[in-house]
């Protein structure tokens, strides 16, 4: 089991961040990496189950189903059922936690994942960089004042 | 119920921050509010269970109970037992997550309890400003002025490190290489833990102040009290900080104010405080000891702290005299050799105990009249088997919780245990009451209460070198590692590994 954790400060207050991250068909909206998104089945995006079909910008398709959405803890799981990275197994959450000195958000994603040994080290780095650190880093800067 | 939440990032790695706050005894000594903490009953302050009792700056005391504390989720949670304010039911929890793109550090602080409801909003202000927004504030100020001095020590050690720069810059660095023992190599332990915290770095080294002198260690001793002061059973070191207190070496320079020593004098001194592990240190020549020409540095620095103890606990805590039945624990350990020797010259019947039959071998060299390896039978029924049901008139016991029940029986009426160490653990609670089945005597000597002054040391260091000089104790060769594996040289000693006296030696 192979596990991939990234973490920022995002300086906005958690709600307001929350909003965001909360439609699970919303990633075109700021993962800059992400060209389309639709939800599967003509489910709606906050439904425990649903399955978020979406292509990114380099052409690949991803599909994931939402395993666990909380507007109590903030935070959104989801497992990949289809994906151009060979991954079995890959469950990730995304969280926020309020930082209440400066109305911050401390935005925390990780994942777990099986994988072949060696592609392990390329995929935790386009994981945890490519993916997750890149759309955290275009969070920051969206609500960067 | 009201619940507290507040939450921070602080500018500084996680594991750095976690250091601070894992130690439930720390917080005197970064948040403003406290005046002074203390376990109760020597637990660890990593025992989960155990109790800080600390006193607030306006006089107010308070007793937590640490309820769980993990270093996979770096959180630590506690309760309240007793406190001056109506904080009902208080529990309270930190914990730290780490801010990976700018290796930050996310805090928070949350608690719950039940105040009653007319002073509902003060507390939950004292609670939100008072403790845990000043303790923020507190902690960042802390690792402000920490990274203030790491970085003057690094400039420092960089000078020292790069003389071949002085040529490239000739203007830039001559301030600095004025000094060239600006820094010097020592082993720190950054936070209380194994031997693994046991970690060479270059440290800053300031002049001697005038009424200290500057020592170049040449031999460094080891003693079961590093040990204690690395894990921090004993708070005689506070990390970071440098751990070992006793070195021979030489004097490079005394200060304006000293008297009596001068560089160049061969010492050795066995006292705190902490700092012996280094290549260099400053300290006040109070406890110095002149070394002779016919004692050398390793055998000064081997043997001094243990020698020293061994006179006081055999002359002092207890006078041992001809005829007694004395009882030795770790008697192949670095004091316990000493021991078996020393008493067996004063005329007592030596009955020592060890570990191994290796072990006993060596012990049996020394004259021990009779050995037990106490790994292969009950140490007591084999006392009362050797003295005819009598037991003992004296029992040295450092071992500590496997031994303290024996040693007790195996005592005499009127018998003594002098119980000083715990190598295996504390001795736990006992109840005195039972102790006048046989009109016991339980001693528990500090070193320093003997030995804290001129007029209380020289004796025993003038007693001990004489043993030496006339065989009446023969310190084998010590066992030396370089000063950089200092951890080793804990690994062997609290493995038990080891026969005789360990020394460290700073490289070239």
């Amino acid at each position: 089991m192979t596990k991939v954790y990234v973490s920022s400060v995002i300086p906005a207050p958690a709600a307001e961040v929350w909003k965001l991250i909360r439609n699970f068909n919303g990633l075109p909206g700021w993962a800059p990496f992400v060209a389309e998104s639709r939800i599967e089945q003509n489910a709606q995006a906050d439904q425990i189950g649903c399955i978020r079909n979406f292509t990114l910008k380099d052409g690949g398709r991803i599909r994931e189903r939402l395993l666990a959405l909380s507007d109590y803890d903030l935070s959104c799981s989801y497992a990949i059922l289809e994906s151009p990275m060979a991954v079995e197994n890959y469950i990730a959450t995304l969280s926020l936690t309020p930082v209440t000195d400066g109305n911050l958000t401390l935005a925390e994603w990780q994942a777990e994942f099986d994988c072949a040994p060696d592609r392990e080290a390329a995929l935790m780095q386009q994981i945890g960089s490519g993916v997750f650190q890149t759309a955290l880093t275009a969070l920051k800067q969206r609500f960067g004042r | 119920m009201v619940k507290v939440c507040q939450s921070t990032i602080i500018d500084a790695p996680v594991d750095e921050v976690w250091a601070i706050l894992r130690d439930f005894n720390g917080h005197d000594r970064w948040h403003p509010a406290i005046a002074f903490s203390e376990i109760e009953g020597g637990d660890p302050v990593d025992a989960v269970g155990s109790v800080r009792h600390f006193r607030l700056n306006d006089g107010g005391e308070l007793r937590e109970q640490l309820l769980a504390l993990s270093d996979k989720d770096r959180r630590l949670s506690y309760c309240l037992l007793e406190a001056p304010l109506p904080l009902m039911g208080y529990v309270a929890s930190l914990r730290l997550k780490p801010v990976t793109d700018v290796d930050a550090t996310f805090w928070e602080w949350r608690s719950e309890f039940s105040p009653p409801a007319h002073r509902r909003d003060e507390l939950v202000k004292l609670v939100t400003e008072g403790i845990y927004r000043a303790g923020f504030t507190a902690v960042r100020n802390l690792l402000r002025r920490r990274n203030a001095g790491l970085l003057a020590r690094a400039e420092a050690s960089r000078a020292v490190a790069a003389p071949v720069l002085r040529a490239d810059v000739p203007q830039a660095l001559p301030v600095r290489s004025q000094n060239p023992s600006a820094t010097t190599r020592a082993i720190v332990v950054e936070r209380y833990g194994g031997p693994e915290e046991l970690r060479l770095r270059d440290i800053a080294l300031p002049p001697p102040a005038p009424d200290e002198v500057r020592i170049r260690h040449t031999v460094i001793g080891v003693n079961f009290i590093d040990v204690y002061c690395r894990s921090g059973f004993f708070d005689l070191l506070r990390p970071p900080g440098v751990p070992g207190m006793e070195a021979a070496g030489v004097i490079e320079a005394a200060g304006s104010a000293v008297s009596g020593f001068s560089a160049g004098d061969r010492v050795a001194y066995a006292c705190p405080p902490v700092g012996a592990y280094s290549e260099r240190r400053n300290m006040a020549p109070d406890l110095l000891v002149r070394l002779s020409d016919d004692i050398s540095d390793e055998i000064a620095a081997a043997g001094l702290l243990k020698g020293v103890s061994a006179s006081f606990l055999l002359h002092d805590v207890h006078a041992v005299k001809p005829g007694d039945i004395v009882l030795i624990h770790a008697a192949a350990g670095g004091i316990g050799q000493l021991l078996v020797q020393w008493a067996r010259h004063l005329g007592a019947t030596v009955i020592a105990t060890v570990s191994s039959d290796d072990k006993a071998r060596v012990v049996e060299r020394l004259g021990a009249h009779h050995v037990i390896v106490y790994s292969s039978e009950n140490f007591a029924d084999a006392v009362m088997r050797l003295t005819g049901g009598r037991g003992v008139d004296v029992a040295y016991d450092a071992v500590g919780n496997d031994t303290f029940a024996g040693s007790l029986a195996s005592l005499a009426v009127r018998g003594h245990l002098v119980s000083f160490g715990q190598a295996s653990g504390p001795v736990g609670d006992w109840d005195i009451g039972r102790f006048a089945s046989k009109s016991l005597t339980i001693s528990r000597p500090n070193y320093a209460h003997y030995t804290d002054t001129p007029e209380k040391l020289s004796p025993h260091v003038a007693r001990f070198f004489q043993a030496l000089r006339e065989g009446v104790i023969k310190a084998e060769a010590p066992t030396r590692y370089d000063l950089a594996n200092a951890a080793d040289a804990h690994r062997d000693l609290e493995a038990r590994r080891t026969t005789g006296a360990l020394v460290l030696v700073p490289g070239s």
